[in-house]
C-alpha cells in the first residue's frame, strides 16, 4: 500500500478500524465528540461506535433523536464555536433530509462570512447496496457532495484506508465527508495500531499495471483488482488506481498512469449518468486526450432506484466482471 | 421601568434609533439602485433585538435571518463594515461575499444572518452545545420569525434544545407574515408560543413593540439560559412596516396603509421616548440627540463603504477551504 506500512501483522476488519480511529482520535483532542443516531448506546447499527460510550461518557457520545436536519445543526454550530465534532448519519440515503444543512449551511459559512469561520466538522455516513435493504437505505450517492464547494469527500475502499482517511477527514479544518461501504465492513486487512493520517486528495496505485487503467472508488476499489486479475489471463497487465478522496480529486497520479496505459475506465458503485466517474472521465480526457487509444469507459450501477429481491439487486451491481467484460468491450472496439 | 438603570434603558433606546437610521437609510440605497441585490428590513422590530442584546455579552452567540441588520447593529456591529458589505466592497464584513442575507461578526458571537428561512435554529443548538460541553455559561439567541416556525428545523432544534437542556433562548420575532402570507394564513394558531409546551419548555408571548417588555421577558430567559435551566421560548408580536424586501417592494398589494399606520401608533421607538420623557430621563432635544448622532454613523459609514474597493477577481477562488495539512480545492 504505502511505505508506512509494517509486515501485514495485525489484520483488522474494517468496522474495528473505523472505530479504533475514533476512539484513538477522541483521547488525542478533547474538542471531539460524536453525535448520531444510536451511536452511543447501541453502539451505531453498524457497529462504528462500539465501546465509545464506556471510555468517553454521554457528554461526547450522544444518541440523538431521529431528526436528521436537528442533529446536523448542532455539529455545524458546535464546529463554529470551537469544537471539532463527528455527525454520524446511520444511511447515506438520510442526507436527503439535511440537505439544506450540508450544502447551504456548513459548505457555505466559510466562504459567505468572507473566510472567516472554521468548520472543523467531519460527518460520517454509510453507502451501498447488497444487502436488500432496498431503494431508501443502499444508494451511493457521493457525487451530489463533490458538486458543492466548501465540502471535501472521502470514500475509504478496505480497513487501513477507513481509519487514514478519517484520521485525516476528523483533523482536518473543514467539513469532511467519510463516505463507508456497509458490505465492506467485514472486509480485513493490515491496519497499523499507532494513528496514522492517509492525506486528503492523494490518490494510491494499488495494483500497478502497463497498458491499462481502471479507476475505482470505495468497494469497487476490490472488484476492479479481481478484474485486473481476469484480465491478466488475457495478457493485460493493469493499472488500479484508488482516489480515496474524491474532492479534492487528484487528477495529476490519475492522468500520469493514462499517459502510460493509454487506456482508461472508471468505476463506482453509484449509478452511472451522473456519478463521480462522469467528472473523472471528463478530467481524463481534458488532460490527456493525446495519450488515449479509447475512449474513457465508465462502469456503474443502472439508472434506477437500488431494487430489494435479491436477484435484482444482483443484477444492480456491478462486480469484477462487469468491470473486466467493459475493459473487454472497450479493447474490442479499439483494434 | 423600575428596577431597570437609567444607563440600560438609554441604551436600548439609542440602539433602537441605529437600527431604525441604518435601516431607512439602507432603504433609500436599495431603492436608488446604489446597494445591488435584495435587503430585507427590520423597521418597526427595533425593540426586539434592542431589549434582547442589551442582555448579551460579546462571547454570546445569535442567530439571525434573512432580515439581520438589526440583529447585528445592536449587538454591537461596526456599521462602516456593515455597510460596505452591502455594497459588494472588499472591507466589508465578509469581504463582499456575503452580501445582507450573510452579513455576520463571529468576534460578536454573531453566527450569520441566513438566506434560508428557519436555518438558525439547528445552527444555534449546535452553538448552545459548544457552550456547555466548554463549560461556559455563555447562551446563544436564536432568532426567527413566524414563517420559520413552521419549517421542521425549528420543531427539531426545539425538541433538541429541550432534551439536552441547552442554554439556547428561541425568538420568535412575529411580524404577522411569512414573507407576503399572513400568519392567518400559514399555520391555525394564533400564539406560536402555545408550541414550546409541546417540547417541554417555557412559551410566553410578549408586546414586541414595547421595548421594556421585550427586555424583561428576555433577561428572565437568559438568566435561566445561564443557569443551567434550559431553553424558553419567547414571541414577540411585531410589525414589519416595509414590505418583505425593500421599502415598497413590488408594488403589490397584500395588506391595507391603514394596517401599518395603526402598528404605527404604537411605534417602539416613540413608545419608548415618551416613557423616558415621562421618567425626566430623555428630553425631546436628547432624544433628537440620539437621532442626530445616528444619522451622522451611518452617513460616515455609507461614506466609508462607497469610497471603498471592489473585491479583486483573484478573491473569487479564496475562502473556500480552510488551508490544513491536506490540499483544499476542487477542479
Amino acid at each position: 500500500m504505502t511505505t508506512i506500512e509494517a509486515p501485514a501483522s495485525r489484520e483488522v476488519p474494517y468496522v474495528s478500524a473505523v472505530a479504533e480511529a475514533f476512539a484513538q482520535l477522541m483521547r488525542e483532542d478533547p474538542a471531539i465528540f460524536i453525535a448520531g443516531e444510536d451511536v452511543a448506546l447501541y453502539g451505531s447499527v453498524f457497529g462504528v461506535t462500539r465501546g465509545l460510550l464506556n471510555e468517553f461518557g454521554p457528554e461526547r457520545v450522544i444518541d440523538t433523536p431521529i431528526a436528521e436536519s436537528g442533529i446536523m445543526g448542532l455539529g455545524l454550530g458546535a464546529a463554529a464555536t470551537g469544537l471539532r465534532p463527528i455527525i454520524d448519519i446511520m444511511f447515506m440515503d438520510f442526507m436527503g433530509v439535511c440537505m439544506d444543512e450540508v450544502v447551504n449551511q456548513i459548505a457555505k459559512m466559510k466562504y459567505m462570512f468572507g473566510g472567516k469561520a472554521k468548520i472543523p466538522l467531519t460527518i460520517h455516513t454509510m453507502a451501498g447496496a447488497g444487502t436488500s435493504m432496498a431503494a431508501q437505505h443502499s444508494q451511493s450517492l457521493e457525487a451530489w457532495f463533490c458538486h458543492v464547494p466548501g465540502l471535501k469527500v472521502v470514500m475509504p475502499s478496505g480497513p487501513y484506508e477507513a481509519k487514514g482517511l478519517m484520521v485525516a477527514a476528523v483533523r482536518d479544518d473543514n467539513p469532511v465527508i467519510v463516505v463507508n461501504t456497509k458490505t465492506i465492513l467485514g472486509m480485513r486487512a493490515h491496519v497499523p495500531e499507532e494513528l496514522y493520517e492517509i492525506p486528503l486528495g492523494k490518490a494510491h496505485v494499488v495494483r500497478p499495471g502497463t497498458n491499462f487503467t481502471i479507476l475505482a472508488t470505495g468497494r469497487m476499489v476490490g472488484e476492479s483488482v479481481r478484474a485486473a486479475e481476469l484480465l491478466a489471463s488475457d495478457g493485460l497487465d493493469v493499472e488500479v488506481i484508488d482516489p480515496r478522496t474524491l474532492q479534492p480529486f487528484d487528477t495529476e497520479t490519475v492522468v500520469a498512469s493514462v499517459k502510460k496505459t493509454h487506456r482508461a475506465l472508471v468505476a463506482h458503485e453509484a449509478v452511472r449518468f451522473g456519478g463521480i466517474g462522469a467528472e473523472f472521465a471528463a478530467q481524463i480526457q481534458e488532460e490527456a486526450f493525446d495519450h488515449l487509444d479509447a475512449p474513457v469507459g465508465r462502469v456503474g450501477a443502472p439508472f434506477t432506484p437500488v431494487p430489494f429481491s435479491p436477484p435484482l439487486e444482483k443484477e444492480y451491481l456491478p462486480n469484477a466482471d462487469k468491470i473486466a467484460a467493459e475493459v473487454r468491450r472497450i479493447l474490442g472496439r479499439q483494434a | 421601568m423600575t428596577g431597570i438603570s437609567t444607563d440600560v434603558l438609554l441604551d436600548i433606546h439609542r440602539r433602537m434609533v441605529r437600527i431604525r437610521t441604518f435601516e431607512e437609510e439602507a432603504g433609500k440605497l436599495m431603492e436608488s439602485g446604489k446597494i445591488p441585490g435584495a435587503l430585507h428590513l427590520y423597521v418597526g422590530e427595533e425593540a426586539v433585538a434592542a431589549g434582547v442584546m442589551v442582555h448579551l455579552r460579546d462571547t454570546d452567540q445569535i442567530t439571525s435571518t434573512h432580515r439581520g441588520h438589526g440583529h447585528l447593529v445592536a449587538k454591537g456591529g461596526d456599521l462602516k463594515r456593515m455597510y460596505a458589505e452591502l455594497f459588494g466592497r472588499a472591507t466589508g464584513y465578509c469581504k463582499g461575499k456575503g452580501g445582507s442575507m450573510h452579513v455576520s461578526d463571529l468576534d460578536l458571537g454573531m453566527l450569520g444572518a441566513n438566506g434560508i428561512v428557519g436555518a438558525g435554529p439547528p445552527i444555534a443548538i449546535g452553538a448552545a452545545f459548544s457552550n456547555k460541553y466548554r463549560g461556559t455559561d455563555d447562551v446563544t439567541c436564536c432568532f426567527f420569525g413566524d414563517g420559520a416556525s413552521n419549517e421542521g428545523t425549528f420543531h427539531e432544534a426545539a425538541n433538541m434544545a429541550a432534551l439536552y437542556k441547552l442554554p439556547v433562548i428561541f425568538i420568535c420575532e412575529n411580524n404577522g407574515f411569512g414573507e407576503f402570507t399572513r400568519q392567518e394564513r400559514h399555520q391555525a394558531i394564533h400564539d406560536i408560543a402555545d408550541r414550546a409546551a409541546g417540547y417541554g419548555m417555557p412559551g410566553v408571548v410578549v408586546d414586541g413593540m414595547d421595548a421594556l417588555a421585550v427586555y424583561e421577558s428576555a433577561g428572565e430567559a437568559i438568566a435561566r439560559a445561564r443557569r443551567g435551566d434550559g431553553p424558553t421560548f419567547l414571541e414577540y408580536k411585531t410589525y414589519r412596516y416595509f414590505d418583505h424586501v425593500g421599502v415598497r417592494g413590488m408594488g403589490v398589494i397584500y395588506r391595507e396603509d391603514s394596517e401599518v399606520l395603526e402598528w404605527r401608533q404604537r411605534d417602539p421607538i416613540n413608545l419608548m421616548e415618551a416613557r423616558l420623557a415621562e421618567q425626566g430621563l430623555l428630553s425631546p432635544e436628547g432624544a433628537a440627540e440620539v437621532h442626530e448622532a445616528a444619522l451622522a454613523d451611518v452617513r460616515e459609514a455609507i461614506a466609508f463603504a462607497e469610497a471603498s474597493p471592489f473585491p479583486e477577481p483573484s478573491a473569487l477562488m479564496e475562502d473556500i477551504y480552510t488551508l490544513t495539512a491536506s490540499a483544499g480545492g476542487g477542479a
